[in-house]
């Protein structure tokens, strides 16, 4: 006898399209997902703590009342909540994210396992430096590693992320003129530079004085040396440069200042295309940050945090920050304030700076090892180059020559089409891709800027170039909807920015009706 | 090494396409003499086992205050972190995404934005608050930045009872520039004049509640005294869990408050990475420095999010932007979101209450100590001790008998005269043990 | 409108006696596209020709605005405040910034007029 119930085990005939609406919205595994504070209600919590001892109240009589407005909601809904919220995210482990100037590298589990082992990640930073031998140890393997990496005689662990590096390497700059009793008031920022840079110098009251590019994407070396005055305190070149461009006239550029009695800050951001082949220090750098969440891979979490230790030259050394930890006569010590004879410009951060960042980024570079860095630096430039070798020949590139560990395109290979760097972006996303950085560096028109790192397979550049090209070609061909409409599968399409700015909704409020009941 | 995916024989391939014989070609843009031929001299890769018996090897070496009872706090304080907090923070897509500069596909991290920036503004009991700086101390620091271009006066007030490193991080960001930083002496006894601190050229008075010392004070009259001069009232909060039970600083006429938020969601972590807050009244919202979310809809009419007001901003704005800051907490906000959705407020309040309770449990032990003097009358989880002793000495020889007692006043204030005062926090993982640990080794070491 | 001259930066001025109303042109606002902000001065501020006294924000910029000419803000457009998109809508009429009273009507001299303007727009295409 044949059981003619249950379910069919296979699909219909048939080509149903989606229906163009659901009741709840969802759209299959695609959740729409409301705001905490729009659910929840006062008596839940998702934490069941013990009853709190009997005791006399004395918080001097200044007892907060009333509700906050916190939402109650039970830990199972805080858990859905959260994991449908994370699936709206693009992210490194689930695709290629080719950012340019970002450095979106494969982020080892590893890194998250040692920092959270007990004696690491649970140590309180005012427990007696007796206790906390370890974590002072290895903060200065960390420093070992960084110094020996970017031959340099000194490092500053503290600041918090690449812009707080470069305000410490500033503020070093400053507080050596000022020591040497030398006033000057420029400090020369090529165009190309990250916004950062100019902000910092003006934070260290310094004016900023822009540098043009040449033709071939580097400092015009005789733009540079024209406003070479004994007035410029130091000039803050990144290099790699932002046009992913290794600065060949480097060395120049380091001795001319120095003859001129200024400082190298370096913005070492994109350093991952050069560690263990080149080492800062031998390019006359004076101070240079490294972004410990790019090039040695502490994870970026949607936009910190970050750390930015800045390596110093013998001459800068002296002024850098506290706290610093140094060897002393009953082990590893910790210098959190100077005496009055120091030259310390002072205290940028609280306590002693991302220590979570610092056993992640020492974990990565003991798994690498000097040998694995140099291979990864290679690896990055020689992806970034194959994908320019994959597309030249239909995209744009901007400059010639073999580039470092991102390449960059202009909007050349769109003129005509309708289509936007905007717009291409914005169907990279509908394949499957982040898309590049766009619209920087500035000196380049419709800039898209490339970097793949080191942790792709061949096979996905290949995926990858064949999608510039293929995208390129819908271009091309006047396909103008594919780009205009774009993204279409993405959780959300294009967003209103202009209305967001125009009238800021910055946080949840309760609805008008309930407001006023008030 | 198992983190590169390319093979021997992919490199070979790529480099024919590009059309260079070596990878040495692609670096013909490095000058010669400062190529290096070999990697600078620093061991070679290791496998995953060994590197972490390496790591284990350096936790082994320091005492986990897990293992012992500890009474440390001074502006970073240990708490329970649900299970759910950890793990979410792990999920790939908020763990690797980068920050959300493309809103279609950065909606997770966006909306958890959104609500960080509104849980904050609710605690804090202001109208908004940004999406996060890197901790406390830059909080202020930048705070106090923020109100000497809304007022356009240079002169920043701090008052004694701020945490000496905010105090610092302020003095240095303003060093080379035109602002000043006037700052009172170490308010041990809670009994500065605070009124006396503005005068007509104040930009902003910076006071901190509770304060670094534990006392708490009623901040109302300085308010109205900061107002009548135009200037603006600057709130520190190091202790985020105190505003479950405290008096909120905007209740009582903060115009800007600066916080910690280290201790919800955040592992002490020695020091970072933490959460700074930063919030303050509508008004004054284009002066914010760092990101800001900001709802909206997209073409479709859904509701979405995106990062907002950017114009002033370091990648628009440059050399006049209001903060050089570029990468924030992110992921550490994350956590404060998640810990706090989890607390909600009836579990937030409850945490406060914990947390006060097991404080006045404490210092009504140690006030029995000989030897020992409770400073404060008022408090929230931390207060100050007057010993007998040297705080640092005393320190020393209870972490001899596997006690983190406290955070002797000296450490962070070498010169204040200050050396037989210790802080003592209390929090929810102090257990009853824990304190009579604590007198107990006091009693001995004192007598 | 004879009586009005333009800047180098994209300003406009209109005289009326010695008060001149100032905004942005219509190519400075299709440029900055969409205007989300503006940051205006305060009324009695003393101006000098070449300070930047405004802010214009889009999305994508921001734009210092530079004073064409001498003397005191008199009034400041406050319906700016509301409704920025004025300046897109009508950048030479209700999207005006600020009127000021001219120190030294002099000034004016050194301002092209619309022909001027329209030329030097030409060439900057």
């Amino acid at each position: 006898m044949m059981n003619k119930q249950g379910r069919p085990t296979q699909p219909a005939a048939g080509d149903g399209s989606a229906p163009a609406t659901t009741y709840t919205g969802n759209r299959g595994l695609d959740m729409e997902e409301p705001l905490l504070f729009e659910m929840g209600q006062d008596e839940t919590t998702g934490v069941d703590l013990p009853d709190a001892p009997e005791t006399a109240s004395k918080l001097g009589g200044l007892e907060r009342n009333g509700d906050i407005g916190l939402p109650g909601v039970s830990e199972p809904r805080v858990l859905r909540h959260f994991v449908r919220l994370s699936r709206n995210n693009y992210a490194i482990d689930s695709g290629l994210y080719p950012l340019g100037s970002c450095t979106m590298k494969h982020n080892p589990r590893l890194n998250e396992k040692t920092a959270r082992l007990p004696g690491l990640g649970d140590l309180h930073p005012m427990q007696p430096t007796s206790t906390v031998q370890g974590a002072l140890e290895l903060m200065d393997s960390l420093a070992h590693w960084l110094k020996t990496m970017t031959g340099m005689p000194a490092v500053a662990l503290s600041p918090g992320a690449g812009a707080h590096g470069e305000l410490c390497g500033l503020m070093a700059i400053r507080a050596a003129h000022d020591a040497a009793g030398s006033s000057r008031s420029r400090v020369l920022v090529p165009e190309s530079a990250h916004g950062t840079n100019p902000a910092t110098a003006a934070m260290c009251g310094y004016s900023v004085d822009a540098i043009a590019a040449d033709d071939r994407g580097r400092v015009d070396l005789k733009a540079f040396e024209a406003k070479l005055d004994d007035d410029v305190a130091g000039i803050m070149l990144t290099n790699p440069n932002t046009c992913g461009l290794f600065e060949n006239d480097v060395v120049r550029i380091a001795d001319a200042l120095h003859e001129a009695g200024g400082y190298f800050y370096c913005d070492g951001a994109n350093f991952n295309a050069i560690m263990g082949r080149v080492r800062p220090g031998d390019l006359g750098v004076d101070a240079m940050h490294l972004n410990l969440h790019k090039t040695f891979s502490t994870p970026h979490g949607g936009g910190g945090p970050g750390s930015g230790p800045v390596v110093f030259s013998e001459a800068l050394a002296p002024f850098a920050p506290v706290p610093y930890v140094v060897h002393g006569e009953n082990g590893f010590e910790l210098v959190e304030a100077e005496g009055d004879d120091g030259q310390t410009f002072g205290r940028l951060k609280g306590f002693h700076g991302q220590m979570g960042m610092f056993i992640r980024a020492l974990t990565y570079m003991l798994s690498h090892g000097a040998d694995g860095l140099r291979q990864a630096a290679e690896d990055s430039v020689l992806s970034a180059n194959y994908i320019l070798a994959r597309v030249q020949d239909v995209m744009s590139p901007a400059f010639d020559g073999p580039c470092m560990h991102e390449c960059l395109i202009d909007d050349t290979f769109l003129a005509d089409t309708g289509v936007t760097t905007l717009d291409f972006a914005k169907a990279m996303i509908d394949e499957g891709y982040h898309p590049m950085t766009m619209y920087f560096p500035l000196v380049v028109h419709g800039a898209m800027l490339i970097e793949p790192t080191e942790s792709e397979s061949k096979e996905s550049l290949d995926l990858f170039a064949d999608t510039l090209r293929f995208l390129t070609e819908k271009a091309k061909q006047g396909d103008t909807a594919r780009f205009e409409q774009a993204p279409m599968l993405a959780p959300r399409r294009r967003l209103d920015e202009t209305a967001a700015a125009r009238k800021p909704k910055l946080r949840w409020r309760p609805p008008e009706p309930a407001r006023a009941a008030e | 090494m198992r983190y590169l995916p390319l093979t021997h024989a992919d490199r070979s391939a790529m480099l024919s396409a590009i059309g260079v014989d070596s990878i040495d070609d692609l670096y013909q843009d490095v000058p010669d003499e400062v190529r290096l031929a070999e990697p600078p001299d620093l061991p070679h890769h290791k496998g995953e086992m060994e590197v972490e018996g390496i790591l284990r090897g350096l936790a082994d070496k320091s005492v986990s205050p897990a293992s012992v009872p500890t009474f440390i706090g001074a502006g970073a304080y240990r708490h329970h972190i649900p299970a759910t907090v950890d793990h979410l923070i792990q999920r790939s897509e908020f763990l690797t995404a980068y920050t959300p500069y493309q809103p279609e596909i950065s909606q997770g991290t966006l909306q958890a934005l959104f609500e960080f920036q509104t849980q904050v503004a609710l605690i804090t009991g202001m109208d908004v608050a940004n999406a996060s700086m890197y901790d406390g101390a830059t909080s202020c620091a930048e705070a106090a930045l923020m109100a000497c271009r809304i007022t356009r006066r240079d002169k920043i007030v701090m008052a004694g009872s701020v945490h000496p490193h905010y105090r610092e991080v302020t003095e240095t960001t303003v060093k080379f520039t035109d602002l000043t930083v006037t700052a009172s002496p170490a308010d041990a006894d809670g009994a500065e004049d605070l009124l006396a601190l503005v005068d007509d050229d104040t930009a902003c008075v910076v006071v901190q509640n509770p304060s670094f010392f534990g006392h708490i004070a009623d901040l109302r009259p300085l308010a109205e005294a900061c107002h009548a001069k135009k200037a603006l009232l600057i709130v520190v909060v190091t202790e985020v869990v105190s505003l479950g039970a405290v008096m909120s600083p905007g209740a009582m006429g903060a115009d800007i408050v600066v916080g910690e938020g280290q201790s919800i969601g955040v592992p002490a972590s020695f020091g970072g990475p933490y959460v700074g807050l930063l919030a303050t009244r509508d008004k004054y919202v284009r002066q914010l420095p760092g990101r800001l979310c900001g709802e909206t809809v997209d073409q479709d009419g859904k509701r979405g999010f995106v990062l907002t007001l950017s114009a002033r901003e370091q990648h628009i704005r440059r050399e006049k932007a209001t903060s050089n800051i570029c990468t924030n907490a992110g992921l550490c906000s994350l956590a404060f979101t998640i810990h706090m959705a989890l607390l909600g407020g009836k579990g937030f309040k409850q945490l406060a209450q914990l947390n006060h309770a097991r404080a006045v449990q404490l210092s009504d032990r140690l006030a029995g100590v000989g030897g020992v003097d409770v400073v404060n009358a008022s408090f929230f989880n931390e207060f100050t001790v007057r010993l007998s002793k040297p705080a640092a000495e005393v320190v020393e020889a209870l972490a001899a008998r596997n006690i983190l007692a406290g955070v002797p006043v000296s450490r962070l204030l070498p010169d204040a005269g200050l050396d037989d005062l210790m802080l003592v926090a209390a929090t929810e993982l102090n257990s009853e043990q824990d304190i009579d640990a604590l007198s107990g080794g006091l009693a001995e070491v004192l007598s | 409108m004879s009586n009005v001259k333009y800047s180098k930066d994209h300003e406009w001025i209109a005289m009326d006696g010695d008060v001149g109303t100032i905004g942005i042109t219509e190519y400075a606002q299709e440029q900055l596209g969409d205007v989300v902000f503006v940051e205006l001065p305060d009324v009695g501020r003393e101006i000098s020709k070449g300070d930047d006294f405004a802010v214009v924000e889009s999305v994508k910029a921001a734009s210092e605005i530079y004073a064409p000419v001498s003397g005191e803000i008199v009034e400041a457009n406050e319906a700016l405040n509301d409704n920025p998109a004025l300046i897109n809508e009508s950048a030479m009429g209700d999207g005006w910034i600020v009127k000021v009273k001219l120190s030294d009507t002099g000034e004016l001299d050194d301002l092209m007029d619309a022909g001027a303007y329209q030329e030097m727009l030409k060439e900057l295409e």
